[in-house]
């Protein structure tokens, strides 16, 4: 399988979709060639403005600039666009709700030798939080391609969560539709569900591969929106498996676990057992090392699916 | 400025104030030392300067105002409403649960306001974004940011000053009302942002400093700002917080308070006696 981190997807989408929207300006905080909107720059200078090192006020700009009417997309690592610039983004951005979209690479742990004061494991929780703010984790390349796209014709705030490490493409682009809030079921079975998000989705596949193997039939999902969040998949899944693990890289506190604990807590109540960050900082190492030391791999999705199966 | 359209502004000034006040009285709470210091720019702005139209009040290429320092609401709703963007009634209702007239300026909510706005320092960076957008429709609209002078504490504010002398936005006017007190006492002893004519020259703005009760030095102000290219400009207003209301003028205790029934009349009193004097 092709392998590709979703930051790159996410600067090839820009220029793809700068060919159908002239009214796009994208922003960046002098991280262009991390964020790879240096890619989107290249293409097109002059609709492409660096706001220096400060977050803050790019957040504040890119308000300003949809006041007026044309796409925005404002973009830089996780921390600083959902960490340091949260308070505009509250105010600036979703309180007027201003059609502002926020590409925020560099997300969760595998952000990697950094380390912690670089991976951002509470951004989900604080997009998630805000009135009216729409929150996409894509999961691959074609996902993260036809997400960017589609969400250049949904008018309001959107927060976009992308990656630094390259992963596999396993979706289809001939075949792949991206629905917003509309969860996708990858694999069928009713011994467990396993909702997946983000980089986790493949490790979820590979999961329910392993398990089949071994006799348990499990359902996977991957929820590329965590808001607004399918919840008809989600109580489907309650219904139909009786016990839901959830894979994110993320805090387990106020993410996507948190998103699913919420509906099925009111309709369908089954356990949920969450896998993500365990609230704790993380620390330097390559990526997929540290990915393994958190449990964010297959094989602790088979431990934990496993053990909560008594099996 | 002749002195036909300076007794008209001056008029117009007056009826703001009563505006402001009633505003601030109806909603047993509010800003008005610092809406009444700012009340004479902002006349001048919304009825001699700004392309604006009361009846179109989102016109594409119309002029902007974003209020930075949010909390001064009181005289941009009263501004607006003797401007025809709503009925001046509607002031008395401001703060009140069913108004739409919020604590702090609202993008959407309020005819003629230009961007939601209250939490310090976020404004100026949202009016940068609209000179930015400007620039690349060409240059069909001005942009004016008006700051307080305590505003100036919060680090955001110099982020934009950056950014807005860095892309030469020379659409972009940032007015910030000097009158010297802030919620804990002068700025000056509370944290003190001077000088502040000299921080925006190093920042790379042009700079004009005028009495900011003075619509001759308003209006020269406004006119020059014109006239420089390639660079944002600073129009720091020397003000006296609660101008126009005796016993407010330079007293920090009326920066966030309503006057009770007897200090409402007072007030009242005497912006009306002011009103019979320029009408006369």
């Amino acid at each position: 399988m092709d392998k590709k981190a979703t930051r790159d997807s996410y600067g090839e989408a820009l220029v793809m979709l700068a060919e159908k929207r002239p009214d796009l300006i994208v922003l960046d905080a002098d991280l262009a060639a991390a964020t790879k909107t240096g890619i989107y720059k290249k293409a097109y200078p002059d609709r492409f403005f660096d706001c220096g090192i400060a977050e803050a006020d790019m957040m504040g700009v890119a308000a300003g600039i949809a006041t007026t009417g044309k796409l925005v997309f404002a973009s830089s690592f996780a921390m600083f666009a959902a960490g340091r610039a949260f308070e505009i983004v509250r105010n600036s951005i979703c309180y007027p709700h201003l059609n502002v979209k926020i590409g925020a690479t560099h997300a969760g742990i595998s952000v990697g030798e950094d380390g912690a004061s670089h991976q951002c494991n509470e951004d989900i929780a604080l997009m998630r939080v805000l009135p009216g703010m729409t929150v996409i984790n894509p999961a691959d390349d074609v996902e993260t391609k036809a997400a960017v796209l589609a969400m250049a014709d949904y008018v309001g705030p959107t927060y976009m969560r992308f990656g630094r490490l390259a992963i596999p493409t396993f979706n289809d682009p001939k075949t792949y539709k991206f629905e917003l809030g509309k969860g996708i079921e990858l694999r069928s079975g009713n011994d467990v569900a396993i909702i997946a998000t983000g980089l986790m989705v493949n490790e979820a596949i590979e999961a329910g591969k392993i398990l089949a193997e071994q006799g348990i039939n499990a359902r996977v999902i991957n929820i590329h929106t965590i808001k607004p969040i399918d919840r008809d998949i989600i109580i489907r899944a309650a219904k139909e498996t009786g016990k839901i693990i959830t894979v994110e890289e993320h805090s387990v506190i106020g993410g996507l676990g948190s998103a699913v604990a919420e509906v099925v807590t009111e309709t369908v109540p089954v356990p949920v057992i969450k896998i993500g960050v365990q609230d704790k900082f993380g620390h330097s190492g390559p990526a997929v090392p540290l990915l393994k030391e958190f449990g964010l791999c297959a094989d602790n999705i088979v431990k934990v699916t496993k053990e909560a199966l008594g099996k | 400025m002749d002195q036909v359209h300076k007794k008209q502004l001056e008029i117009n000034a007056a009826k703001v104030r009563l505006g402001i006040i009633e505003g601030v009285y109806g909603a047993k709470c509010g800003h008005p030392g610092g809406s009444l210091s700012v009340c004479d720019t902002l006349t001048y702005l919304y009825f001699n300067r700004m392309n604006i139209d009361p009846q179109n009040p989102s016109m594409p290429d119309r002029d902007r105002l974003v209020l930075s320092k949010g909390h001064t609401a009181p005289a941009l709703y009263s501004v607006l409403a003797n401007r025809g963007f709503f009925p001046v009634e509607d002031l008395k209702t401001l703060r009140h649960i069913d108004s739409y007239l919020q604590g702090h300026p609202v993008l959407g909510k309020i005819p003629g306001v230009d961007m939601s706005t209250g939490s310090l320092g976020q404004g100026i960076s949202a009016a940068c974004g609209m000179a930015l957008s400007g620039k690349l429709d060409n240059d069909i609209y001005r942009v004016y940011a008006v700051l307080g002078d305590g505003e100036l504490e919060e680090g955001l504010v110099w982020e934009a000053a950056m950014l807005a002398a860095h892309y030469q936005l020379d659409n972009l006017v940032a007015i910030v009302d000097n009158n010297g007190l802030q919620i804990d006492g002068k700025i000056s002893e509370v944290m003190s942002p001077y000088p502040i004519d000299e921080k925006f020259k190093a920042f790379g703005w042009h700079v004009i400093v005028i009495d900011g009760h003075d619509f001759d030095a308003i209006e020269k102000a406004f006119n020059e700002a014109e006239t420089v290219a390639n660079q944002p400009t600073a129009i720091i207003l020397k003000t006296t917080k609660g101008k126009g209301v005796s016993y407010m003028e330079n007293q920090v205790g009326w920066h966030g308070k309503a006057p009770n029934e007897e200090e409402y009349n007072t007030a009242v009193a005497e912006l009306k006696a002011k009103l019979d004097e320029l009408t006369k």
